[in-house]
């Protein structure tokens, strides 16, 4: 079972039908026991970083998914779910994430070419800086969908693909059990859907 | 690269979609489920649904459609049409939409995008805007396009893109039906003025427009049309191609 953490940020329908479609057996929860007792988290999110690490804090749900991805359970993060996997992040003033990944969420505004419209909107191609379980139904240069305003950097050792936005953005990370994907498999049709697949296989490496 | 899109719009009315769709092979053609999940197999980026609907009855039934199609679909959800409210932009992202389209309500209340944007984000606010030439004069019309606002076109939307909408649909309503073509002029105007992407919209009779308006307007981020791909008239599938043949940048 998937557990899909739950703490009040973001609509999480088509995240769920997206995994209902792949016959994926996912509950949306913010119950510690759930939590524990899953195979899996994916750790959702949309909106601004400050917000949603305060909700997490809060709630004490931080706690549980540091807790749970240092025992080696498979946890994936979703767009801002990704960028809270990481030490920091400057989207309107300094805050410290989850610290399961090195590397920090900067905004692009200043620092992409001006000619580039922000947030980064659309269906982009994926480059894989390694091969992974993780995207093994799909093929490089295959399409996504990205909505966002910051991204990942510094984050070198868990690279898993970018995608070329001026330079090339952070598109995906994988360190040992915790990954995160800054699109949205859910909205990216069947490639996104092959990813969430490959999600819901993905054993320990031998 | 970002890739250009390719956007089917479904006008929806008491849960059926109309314009008139004419798609040989598919038996019930006006089903909004069975037209997004054959334009997303298509290879459509991104699904516009404007409900066009007036009772309270058929605005429920809208969102019944929309969900159903939100579970069977994993392709961009934008959704139109009575947006007015606060509760109305939560009424439609609770059933899968991922961006809401406002247009009159907009006009009569543009504080409507700042509380949206402050609330849902930049990029889950459209603005949309029909537009029109008077006396040499982009003049922006409410109310489906009937009526003139008298505001000038392009300082509007910079308004609106600074209030917090994150997207322009930019609909001509000199070009809109005529099938002659994208408006490039107005289009151009509107892609200098903003600096978030610009959807157009009205015009497309054929492959070429589209090839005339991401060449003409490489600013442009997408192309919106209806009826020729209700009526087949342009595949989606064939549009990719001949777009991609002619070096701009799609999603096969």
């Amino acid at each position: 079972m998937i557990a899909i953490i739950d703490y009040g940020v973001g609509n999480l329908f088509s995240l769920c039908s997206s995994l209902k479609a792949i016959g994926a057996d996912a509950v949306v929860t913010s119950d510690p026991e759930i939590i524990r007792n899953a195979d899996k988290i994916i750790l959702p999110g949309v909106g601004a970083f400050g917000d949603a690490i305060k909700k997490l804090n809060d709630t004490g749900l931080d706690k549980i998914v540091i807790e749970e991805a240092k025992s080696g359970k498979k946890l994936m993060g979703i767009c801002l779910g990704m960028q809270l996997l990481f030490e920091k992040s400057y989207e309107y003033g300094e805050h410290t994430g989850l610290s399961l990944l090195k590397g920090s969420v900067v905004p692009m505004d200043g620092r992409l070419p001006k000619e580039l419209k922000i947030p980064h909107i659309g269906w982009n191609a994926l480059h894989f800086a390694k091969n992974h379980p993780l995207f093994k139904y799909i093929k490089e240069g295959d399409c996504v969908y990205f909505v966002h305003s910051y991204y990942a950097e510094n984050c070198e050792d868990s690279l898993l693909a970018t995608a070329e936005y001026g330079y090339e953005l952070t598109a995906s990370v994988v360190k040992d059990n915790v990954a995160g994907m800054q699109f949205h498999p859910e909205k990216s049709g069947t490639v996104g859907l092959k990813i969430l697949q490959a999600f819901c296989e993905w054993e320990d490496e031998e | 690269m970002i890739t250009k899109r390719i956007i089917p719009c479904l006008d929806v009315k008491d849960g059926r979609v109309v314009k008139g769709v004419n798609f040989l092979g598919l038996a019930d053609v006006s089903s909004p489920v069975r037209l997004a999940e054959y334009y997303s197999e298509c290879g459509a980026d991104e699904l516009v649904f404007y409900d066009i609907t007036a009772s309270y009855e058929g605005r429920a039934l809208f969102t019944d459609i929309l969900r159903e199609v939100a579970s069977k679909i994993f392709i961009p959800l934008t959704v139109g049409g009575g947006i007015n409210t606060i509760d109305d932009f939560d009424r439609v992202l609770k059933c899968g939409a991922d961006k809401v389209s406002v247009n009159s309500g907009a006009i009569r209340n543009p504080e409507l995008i700042r509380e949206a944007a402050q609330k849902y984000g930049n990029q889950c606010v459209v603005i949309s805007a029909d537009i029109k030439r008077v006396d040499g004069v982009f003049r922006v019309f409410a109310k489906g396009g009937r009526e003139n606002t008298g505001m000038e076109a392009i300082s509007w939307i910079k308004k609106c893109v600074e209030l917090g909408a994150g997207e322009v649909v930019v609909n001509s309503i000199d070009t809109d039906g005529v099938k002659g073509g994208f408006d490039i002029e107005m289009l151009r105007a509107v892609c200098e003025a903003v600096n978030v992407p610009v959807i157009a919209s009205g015009g497309a009779g054929s492959v070429q427009h589209f090839i005339d308006l991401f060449k003409e307007i490489p600013d442009i981020d997408a192309g919106l049309a209806a009826s020729v791909f209700h009526f087949g008239e342009i595949e989606i599938k064939d549009l990719k191609k001949e777009l991609k043949a002619n070096d701009i940048t799609v999603r096969l």
